[in-house]
């Protein structure tokens, strides 16, 4: 159980049977009156965002959230299918739940599932992925100045800024937390 | 991302702040104050329905100098100021540190009404000193210093800024919610703006208005948004102090707050305090005010998450 103040960006509540984080969080208190916790909230599940004043009075339960290891099989008609690795069961993410991490899914890559009870929220993939790069326009050669970059397509169709000597056909790795290109990698 | 070490550099702010300290200093030399100081370790705090304390051994860290420089008043000192450290238990925040500076006053003879003119006067000088002839620029806003300021009573700011009368909030138990969520944010951008007279249940020793028993001869100062200073007219007789004493025990008991042991003095009958009015000022909060801050970090040397 947690107290107002034990409220902190970041935190996961549960109100009304539903997940919420933290997302601003500040200690008031005016004059003589008593103290306020002012806090925006995210619903985990709608994405709804609203403030809320809470009193040091109220009292809340820790969401019940688990990450579940996971397999990401196929994408159909804007919903994502992931297959647990030990029990075979599947769930389906909307496109908003998966969001920017659509990038970076390939078949059968290995992903971590946030759940609220038993309700899928949000995937997080790895922080570093190996992706073929489907199209790119050759290297012109002696077009070697330091810094620069060409964008190539990558085989989830994520576009990408990479050093002019990636051809297409090579397998790169991106850093997923920041999108970028790290590296060529050689089978 | 700034290291601690990255954020103890803020020279212009506590140039300003020690330039401030000054100002006040002089201000209250020049007015025939007394600078007094009292022990921040005390046997026994102010009760305060909303105030937490420090423990500290078997004595409590003080959450404002008032009880002292009350027995000082009583003692026959008639004009006092100090400047020192106070302590409140799980106060952190933009705003809010749990160990912050006060400036306090007190003035034999004087009410609240008077205290505002002396605070108004004070915060004048106190802009002068640091190159703030006519404006402070705050947040992007110019806010006139050119007195008088605006005053408003309390019930006026709920007329203009909230959607429920005062009384209504007062009986709703909701005062406080439309205070933080309604009005502060509006108050003290054009100049510094004092909104007075308070529903009694705010604070313990506040004396309440002859004529109006419901409301206390009490004002606060907000500029920016900010709320700056509080003051009042102080209680004085001995039997209501033991009213208010139990009340806030009893209210505190009933919300599951610690209960600290009460101080005796203001209950002993010979130790009168004569009618005065005093007033804290939040040395942190104006330095925000100075130093152009929307926080309170970049205006002390330390906050609790350096140390």
């Amino acid at each position: 159980m947690y107290s107002a103040s034990d409220l902190k960006k970041g935190l996961r509540i549960k109100m009304d049977n539903e997940p919420y984080i933290v997302t601003e969080f500040n200690f008031v208190k005016p004059g003589k009156g008593q103290a306020l916790y002012r806090s925006k909230l995210r619903n985990m599940i709608t994405g709804a965002q609203f403030e809320r004043t809470f009193r040091s009075v109220d009292t809340f339960e820790p969401a019940d959230l688990q990450q579940k290891k996971m397999q990401y099989l196929y994408e159909e008609e804007g919903k994502y299918c992931f297959m647990d690795n030990e029990s075979y069961e599947q769930v389906f993410l909307t496109k908003s739940q998966v969001g920017g991490a659509k990038n970076f899914l390939i078949d059968n890559l290995e992903v971590e599932i946030l759940f609220f009870e038993d309700k899928p929220l949000e995937v997080s993939v790895p922080n570093f992925v190996e992706l073929v790069v489907v199209k790119a326009e050759p290297w012109a050669k002696g077009d070697s100045v330091s810094g620069k970059t060409k964008p190539v397509i990558l085989q989830t169709g994520y576009q990408i800024q990479v050093p002019p000597f990636i051809e297409e056909g090579e397998k790169i790795r991106v850093d997923t937390r920041s999108g970028e290109y790290l590296t060529r990698v050689k089978d | 991302m700034l290291d601690s070490h990255d954020m103890l550099k803020k020279p212009d702010a506590l140039w300003t702040r020690a330039r401030m300290l000054r100002a006040m200093r002089d201000f209250f030399i020049g007015m025939d104050y007394l600078e007094v100081e009292t022990p921040n370790l005390i046997p026994a705090p102010i009760p305060e329905k909303y105030i937490d304390t420090i423990p500290c051994g078997n004595m409590f860290l003080h959450t404002s100098p008032e009880l002292y420089m009350k027995r000082l008043l009583a003692a026959g000192y008639p004009r006092i100021f100090q400047i020192c450290k106070c302590y409140r238990e799980g106060e952190r925040g933009s705003c809010h540190l749990p160990e912050f500076t006060m400036l306090e006053w007190y003035c034999r003879g004087a009410d609240y009404r008077l205290l505002m003119e002396e605070c108004e006067k004070l915060i004048i000088s106190v802009a002068h000193s640091l190159g703030n002839e006519e404006v402070i620029h705050y947040q992007g806003k110019k806010i006139k210093l050119q007195g008088p300021w605006e005053n408003i009573s309390v019930r006026e700011a709920f007329t203009r800024y909230a959607p429920v009368s005062m009384e209504d909030a007062v009986k709703k138990n909701s005062f406080d919610e439309v205070m933080v969520g309604y009005i502060e944010s509006h108050l003290g951008w054009e100049q510094p703006t004092f909104i007075y007279d308070y529903p009694v249940s705010g604070s313990a020793l506040a004396k309440a208005k002859k004529d109006e028993p419901a409301i206390e001869e009490r004002f606060e100062l907000y500029i920016g948004g900010q709320e700056i200073a509080n003051a009042c007219s102080e209680l004085i007789e001995t039997d209501e102090h033991h009213a208010r004493f139990k009340k806030v025990e009893e209210y505190r008991h009933s919300i599951g707050k610690p209960v600290y042991p009460v101080p005796r003095f203001l209950l002993q009958d010979n130790k009168v305090i004569p009618e005065s009015a005093g007033i804290a000022l939040g040395v942190d909060r104006l330095a925000m005010i100075f130093c152009n801050s929307p926080i309170i970090d970049n205006v002390v040397t330390f906050t609790p998450e350096l140390l």
